[in-house]
């Protein structure tokens, strides 16, 4: 299978190239955030106010990393479960961002969304996460850091290896797996 | 009367923090080796391959198995000839935990006012403490992290005695087929069966904490476990529930004696980051 290689931010081209089961490496920026970031960052929304960081084209990775140790980028930093995010992610999408990072089925909101303005899901590895590290080249905080694990952070990563989920199109991979492997 | 003192329950709990997050034990990861080897779809393989190569990483270099290093759940089986000296017990265990997730730079994952301001605590207390009090003068700690994605597809079915074994397996493969890829799986399926509702759950957790490999000594309940690893493996959730054979690395069910009313059934998933680790004192 052909692995696609794309960078952050994304077009619509790039959204539209993307089809369900592909296996993609993700360079550029793109920014974490979990349950308390995604409450806070739908409440600036709500209240008209600037987000911490453009939304446009953006990838947004759900994951609360463990702590660096003294010279390390990052401490493990896999995905956590997405349906948590169910309740913000569509408003997120309707406000420009384009790929969102984690383990698990979405709502059937979520999967509307994502098809109306043209957003992409990946799963990464869930409990990869010592793994996962070796393709995040650089790690800022942002945005809420008395959050701890839950602030914004802004990574630069380098062939961040991910899995389609759901594409535009509508299709779903948690429901094909299983429907091909079910007895 | 053996006397164990607090200090030393601080230091083992501290050790056991770190070290049950950096390594699997060993029956969880043959049960990953073999897991490669039968599973038959590419990407079901290739996921395998990637979490036996986390281990390889995080056992060389001390970083987390996974960033979710859980909710410090700790069982202590205290011997009934041992007294306990120094400092409040629980306030040791606690000062383990805070002393383990500091030092090992493990993530800080418990918050206060869980459904309002949800502050977190900063040292991963408190830890969640079972005691059972069992013959002998020896203290068994048991450090079991448990990941929230796991932990939130937990279920418990108060089921009647009419819906009986069949019930049970209805209950369970409802709640593994529900769960998905959320509680990542190749996962481990503790049951409970019998009890009261707190009893079953608690049951439930322990039955993680046998050795994969091992069957229930009841003849009844490890063919049980038998056919529902089969019928859970059947589901076609596979790793990461991107499709697959291997759902389940293995099933474990403990039973307890029930109300002539009741059929309590629990069902404690744990994802393929089996942590646990026990130190005797």
């Amino acid at each position: 299978m052909t692995v696609h290689k794309i960078t952050t931010p994304l077009d619509d081209k790039t959204i539209a190239s993307l089809k369900t089961g592909n296996e993609v490496l993700i360079s550029g920026i793109i920014y974490t955030a979990r349950d308390a970031a995604h409450k806070r960052l739908v409440e600036t929304l709500e209240k008209k106010e600037k987000l911490p960081f453009d939304l446009q084209g953006q990838v947004i990775y759900f994951v609360g990393p463990s702590p660096a140790r003294p010279g390390q980028i990052i401490g493990s930093a896999g995905p956590t479960t997405s349906y948590r995010m169910d309740a913000y992610s569509p408003r997120l999408i309707a406000a420009g961002l384009k790929g969102m990072i984690g383990k698990g089925s979405r709502s059937t909101a979520v999967k509307k969304a994502m098809q109306q303005y043209k957003a992409v899901y990946f799963a990464a590895t869930g409990g990869a996460g010592a793994l996962i590290a070796r393709s995040i080249k650089k790690a800022e905080v942002i945005a809420y850091p008395e959050l701890g694990a839950e602030a914004i952070r802004r990574l630069e990563v380098e062939d961040f290896p991910v899995t389609v989920i759901n594409d535009i199109y509508g299709d779903d991979l948690y429901h094909k797996g299983k429907i091909q492997y079910r007895r | 009367m053996r006397q164990i003192n607090t200090n030393k329950i601080t230091s083992t709990i501290a050790r056991l923090c770190q070290e049950v997050n950096f390594s699997l034990p060993d029956d969880v990861l043959d049960a990953l080796k073999r897991a490669r080897e039968k599973e038959v779809s590419p990407t079901g393989q290739q996921i395998l391959e990637s979490l036996l190569e986390n281990v390889r990483i995080a056992n060389t270099e001390k970083i987390p198995l996974c960033q979710d290093t859980g909710t410090a759940v700790v069982f202590l089986e205290i011997g009934q000839d041992v007294h306990i000296t120094g400092n409040n017990l629980t306030e040791a265990v606690n000062e383990g935990i805070r002393q383990g997730y500091t030092e090992g730079y493990l993530r800080k994952s418990m918050v206060s006012q869980p459904f309002s301001k949800r502050i977190n605590t900063g040292d991963n207390t408190p830890a969640v403490i079972h005691t059972f009090i069992v013959p002998g003068d020896r203290l068994k700690i048991t450090v079991l992290p448990k990941g929230a994605g796991s932990e939130n597809m937990t279920r418990l079915g108060m089921l009647t005695p009419a819906q009986g074994r069949q019930g049970i397996i209805d209950f369970v493969i409802e709640t593994v087929d529900k769960a998905g890829g959320n509680p990542c799986p190749p996962i481990i399926v503790g049951i409970g069966v019998g009890g009261t509702a707190e009893k079953t759950l608690l049951l439930a957790k322990q039955a993680l904490l046998r050795r994969i490999g091992e069957p229930s000594p009841d003849t009844e309940t490890a063919q049980l476990e038998e056919e529902l690893l089969g019928r859970i493996n059947d589901l076609g959730i596979g790793p990461q529930g991107l499709g697959g054979r291997i759902t389940a690395l293995a099933v474990h069910i403990e039973v307890f004696p029930a109300h002539i009313a009741s059929l309590p059934v629990a069902v404690s998933l744990q994802c393929h980051s089996a942590r646990h680790r026990e130190a005797l004192l």
